[in-house]
């Protein structure tokens, strides 16, 4: 750690951040008391996605824009081509395509969601938020609690080989395309997965009790920290179940009101906009009735399960009448619950892994159909990280002639810059600035498990910087996290 | 005695070469017992405090701070890996080379159909300078090995590994080179 002081005013930086996926930075503004004034998450590198699409042809889109992410590939491959099925004018798929993309999808959650947990989260909880940066990692985890470490593998190895299965490659898969799919379900790979599968869902219950360990233990910190009231945007079914696929999308309140439900995704623009400020790539969106100071709005596993009525997987749903029954019924606004909510999902999506895999349907042969041609393509997803939105236009010679790209990340931006300012202003002000309290800031942030390359259709990597500035916004102290 | 280190990196990527040596799944234990793990994305060592034997580079440089972390790898690591697509041509990213920067932020942030009042182009000095081009890392620094595939396989990418852990150049069969 790198630390220039010349008082009485301080700057500090921590750069990289880590154990998030992407390259952001965090500034922190002291007033000349020493008091945090302002707390901002940057996100510093930029792509350009939109633009350079434009000119391809729309049948490339599917592989060409899930490079926005390799955490995540599958959701923005499946996005792309649900909104390629409106392009050539498919609403509803083969019962065969729509069940391979859904069970990719399910794979993709399972290995991202389980990536999240164990990987880049576990040390924080199993070790604490101040512990020696030396042990905060996966290799830690596999030394002293090897059979986290376990699940951690082949947990997400099982979702990996889900991919493979359905998507022809665990990353950046190639299945999906325009109108269905390109391959079905196996019957040796079927077999192979149904070996596995019980397994995983008992290691997926295994960790969610696991975690309940850790809820139980740290009552006032899981309720406190980085806690906050918001709205809820996800998917859900028609009857209000959690759905991650495909449905339509419900808002909601802090005290769990309607702001809208059974949005068709096709009307995003009517309820969503996004605000650009200059000091970060990633943009603001926030539902346009309420505007920017109260429209801002909170996505992913916490969205998922606050936003839902029920769950259609029994072990999933009693996941989840435990999570609700024990914060009263309304949403649960603690941001650590995204790590509980995060598991709620895992074991819902192993569980859905196993429906499929006893499904005659992945086998069929009727994989593909072709409508009239439209001009316009938009779709929504719930990937691991929350509400994913893609919209295309594409002109007569099929080439694709604008894009626009709302990704789960760029959803919660005002929710984790928030998140970094409360626990800059519990945890920070005033005091001595150690590694392990700025560890407190990435902690908040990694709740939210940003996937920053996605975010700013930009690069990934995982750095975070934090700078501390003093009132005249001159640098103060400089701290470099290493 | 001490296990030689590696380091790992993610530029102008997406993170999918990264996910890919987590493919190698079981053989983690092994890679562990076999490497140290020194900077990188999955755990919280931020910077380099001595010389390390192997670092694998994902992605090409899009930023100036893509740059300075490419040549601090360079300057520490023994043996300097391209690993992919986006570190050895620039990959998807830099398609932004045919169209130009000032195109895409444009198209991004003042002409999208969810900006709002017209937007603006983000220009705030915390924030790096974007390199005009995407360039792939052999143009910013020397690269020792490359890895091609986007991904390459997780048994690439071990084959790779155990090779120049054992002291050999990697000399992969064509079925763990090919881009399927």
């Amino acid at each position: 750690m790198n630390v220039q002081s010349s008082s009485p005013s301080r700057k500090i930086v921590i750069d990289p951040v880590t154990r998030v996926e992407g390259h952001g930075k965090v500034t922190i503004r002291l007033n000349e008391a020493g008091e945090v004034e302002e707390a901002r998450f940057h996100v510093v590198e930029f792509r350009g996605f939109e633009r350079f699409i434009r000119g391809r042809m729309y049948w490339e889109v599917p592989v060409i824009i899930q490079r926005l992410c390799g955490i995540c590939p599958v959701s923005h491959h499946l996005a792309a081509a649900k909104a390629m099925d409106r392009v050539i004018g498919v609403d509803k798929l083969t019962p065969t395509a729509d069940k391979v993309r859904r069970l990719m999808h399910y794979g993709q959650l399972l290995q991202s969601n389980a990536l999240h947990i164990f990987h880049l989260a576990s040390p924080d909880l199993l070790f604490g938020f101040d512990a020696p940066p030396e042990q905060r990692n996966i290799i830690e985890v596999l030394n002293r609690f090897p059979e986290i470490g376990k699940w951690a593998i082949f947990i997400r190895k099982f979702g990996q080989e889900v991919i493979k299965a359905t998507g022809g490659r665990k990353i950046h898969p190639t299945s999906a395309i325009p109108g269905g799919v390109n391959q079905n379900l196996s019957i040796e790979h079927r077999d192979d997965l149904r070996k596995d599968v019980d397994q995983i869902i008992g290691w997926c219950c295994a960790a969610l009790a696991h975690h309940m360990t850790f809820v139980d233990a740290n009552q006032a910190l899981h309720r406190d920290f980085a806690s906050y009231r918001s709205n809820y945007v996800s998917l859900v079914a028609p009857d209000g179940a959690m759905e991650l696929y495909d449905g339509r999308l419900r808002a909601l309140g802090p005290d769990g009101e309607t702001i809208f439900d059974q949005v068709d995704p096709v009307d995003y623009r009517e309820h969503f906009i996004e605000e650009v400020r200059p000091w970060t790539y990633l943009k603001f969106p926030h539902i346009r009735s309420l505007g920017r100071d109260n429209g801002w709005y909170r996505v992913g596993p916490l969205a998922q399960v606050n936003c839902c009525n029920s769950i259609d997987t029994p072990l999933a749903e009693a996941a989840r009448k435990e999570f609700v029954a024990r914060n009263g019924g309304s949403p649960v606004h603690a941001t650590l619950a995204y790590h509980w909510a995060r598991l709620i999902c895992l074991v819902h999506c192993a569980e859905k892994i196993k429906e499929f895999l006893f499904d005659d349907d992945l086998q069929g042969t009727d994989l593909v159909l072709r409508g009239e041609r439209r001009g316009e393509g938009i779709a929504c997803i719930e990937a691991p990280r929350g509400t994913l939105i893609h919209h295309y236009t594409v002109d007569d010679n099929d080439q694709v002639a604008s894009a626009n790209l709302i990704v789960s990340t760029t959803n919660n931006n005002e929710a984790m810059n928030r998140a970094v300012k409360q626990v800059a202003m519990n945890d920070l002000s005033g005091r001595e600035i150690t590694e392990g309290l700025l560890n407190h800031i990435e902690v908040a942030i990694r709740a939210f498990d940003p996937c920053l390359s996605c975010a700013t259709h930009a690069l990934g990597q995982m750095p975070l910087i934090v700078t501390l500035e003093d009132a005249d916004g001159g640098t103060i102290a400089t701290r470099v996290k290493q | 005695m001490t296990k030689p280190k590696l380091a790992t990196c993610s530029l102008a990527g997406c993170f999918g070469c990264h996910m890919s040596l987590l493919d190698i799944d079981e053989r983690i234990v092994e890679l562990v017992d076999l490497v140290d793990l020194d900077k990188s994305p999955f755990d919280d060592k931020k910077e380099f405090d001595g010389p390390v034997d192997i670092g694998l580079v994902e992605g090409g440089c899009a930023n100036e701070h893509n740059v300075h972390v490419l040549k601090q790898f360079r300057q520490h690591c023994r043996i300097l890996v391209s690993v992919g697509a986006c570190a050895i041509t620039g990959g998807i990213p830099a398609m932004r080379n045919m169209v130009g920067l000032r195109e895409c932020l444009e198209e991004a942030y003042l002409r999208g159909p969810t900006v709002e009042d017209g937007g603006l182009i983000p220009n705030d000095e915390d924030l790096p300078l974007l390199l005009d081009r995407v360039y792939p890392s052999h143009e910013i620094v020397k690269i020792d090995y490359f890895l091609p595939g986007c991904p390459p396989s997780a048994d690439a990418i071990w084959a790779a590994l155990k090779a120049l852990l054992s002291g050999e150049a990697p000399n992969l069969p064509y079925p763990l080179l090919k881009y399927e």
